[in-house]
């Protein structure tokens, strides 16, 4: 299947993933791939994710469908966590299958700023045993702006 | 059968739980004075937007909802 896109309860095992994306293309020339995971800043104990059914999955199937109408690609693989998270924990994972290594870059580089401001996902993080939302960011808009694109959610 | 409000997000934490039950059917000035506390004034607001079974209004001031329907109320989306 070309597109491969889940959302993960619990576990975000990325080498496993990659392991089985890789050889569902086995005429790939290559695969990128991106990893993100809870960064490990000043006192965040835990991050938690949080989603909207009706909307989140559905939003991430027509973003996979959007970067295979948009480059070549044989298949892309989008992972994406929600519940609670630790630090260094994975968060998200894309990867991009395609002949040509240009087409996989851009692809998952695409995939990852839309997945970081224009996806249905609200976070919050507990320092110091207080939770607090986390609110939207210029420089996401910024990063959507090189793709021609405005936010839609 | 009622109209299912479900609120995301921080959201959830002024309407004190993550969703609630209202007699339909509803119109937008109709939600507004069901909401609970302050989310009356926070879901007028231009960022907050709202969804009737899964699709995004683009005018949330057309909302027409009836017993049965789930409006969600979606604030801005948390960066990264």
């Amino acid at each position: 299947m070309a597109r491969d896109v889940r959302l993960l309860e619990h576990t975000l095992e990325p080498g496993t993933e990659l392991a089985a994306f890789a050889a569902a293309h086995p005429a790939a020339g290559g695969i990128a791939s991106f990893i993100g995971k809870v960064r490990p800043d000043d006192g965040v104990e835990l991050l938690e994710l949080s989603h909207y059914e009706p909307l989140t999955l559905p939003g991430m199937v027509a973003l996979a469908e959007e970067a295979l109408g948009r480059w070549a690609l044989d298949g892309i693989l989008i992972r994406h966590r929600i519940g609670q998270m630790r630090p260094g924990d994975p968060i998200v994972l894309v990867a991009a299958a395609a002949r040509h290594r240009r087409n996989a870059f851009e692809a998952a580089d695409f995939a990852m700023d839309h997945l970081k401001s224009d996806a249905w996902f609200w976070k919050r993080e507990k320092r110091a045993g207080e939770w607090r939302w986390i609110e939207p960011r210029a420089e996401d808009h910024a990063d959507l702006a090189r793709w021609g694109r405005r936010t839609s959610v | 059968m009622a109209v299912r409000l479900v609120f995301l997000g921080k959201l959830a934490d002024l309407a004190g739980a993550p969703e609630a039950e209202v007699v339909g059917p509803l119109d937008w000035n109709g939600l507004i004075e069901a909401l609970p506390g302050p989310l009356g004034e926070v879901a007028k607001g231009e960022k907050v937007r709202l969804a009737v079974n899964g699709a995004v209004l683009s005018d949330k001031s057309a909302l027409a909802a009836a017993d049965g329907d789930e409006i969600a109320l979606l604030p801005p989306v948390s960066g990264g």
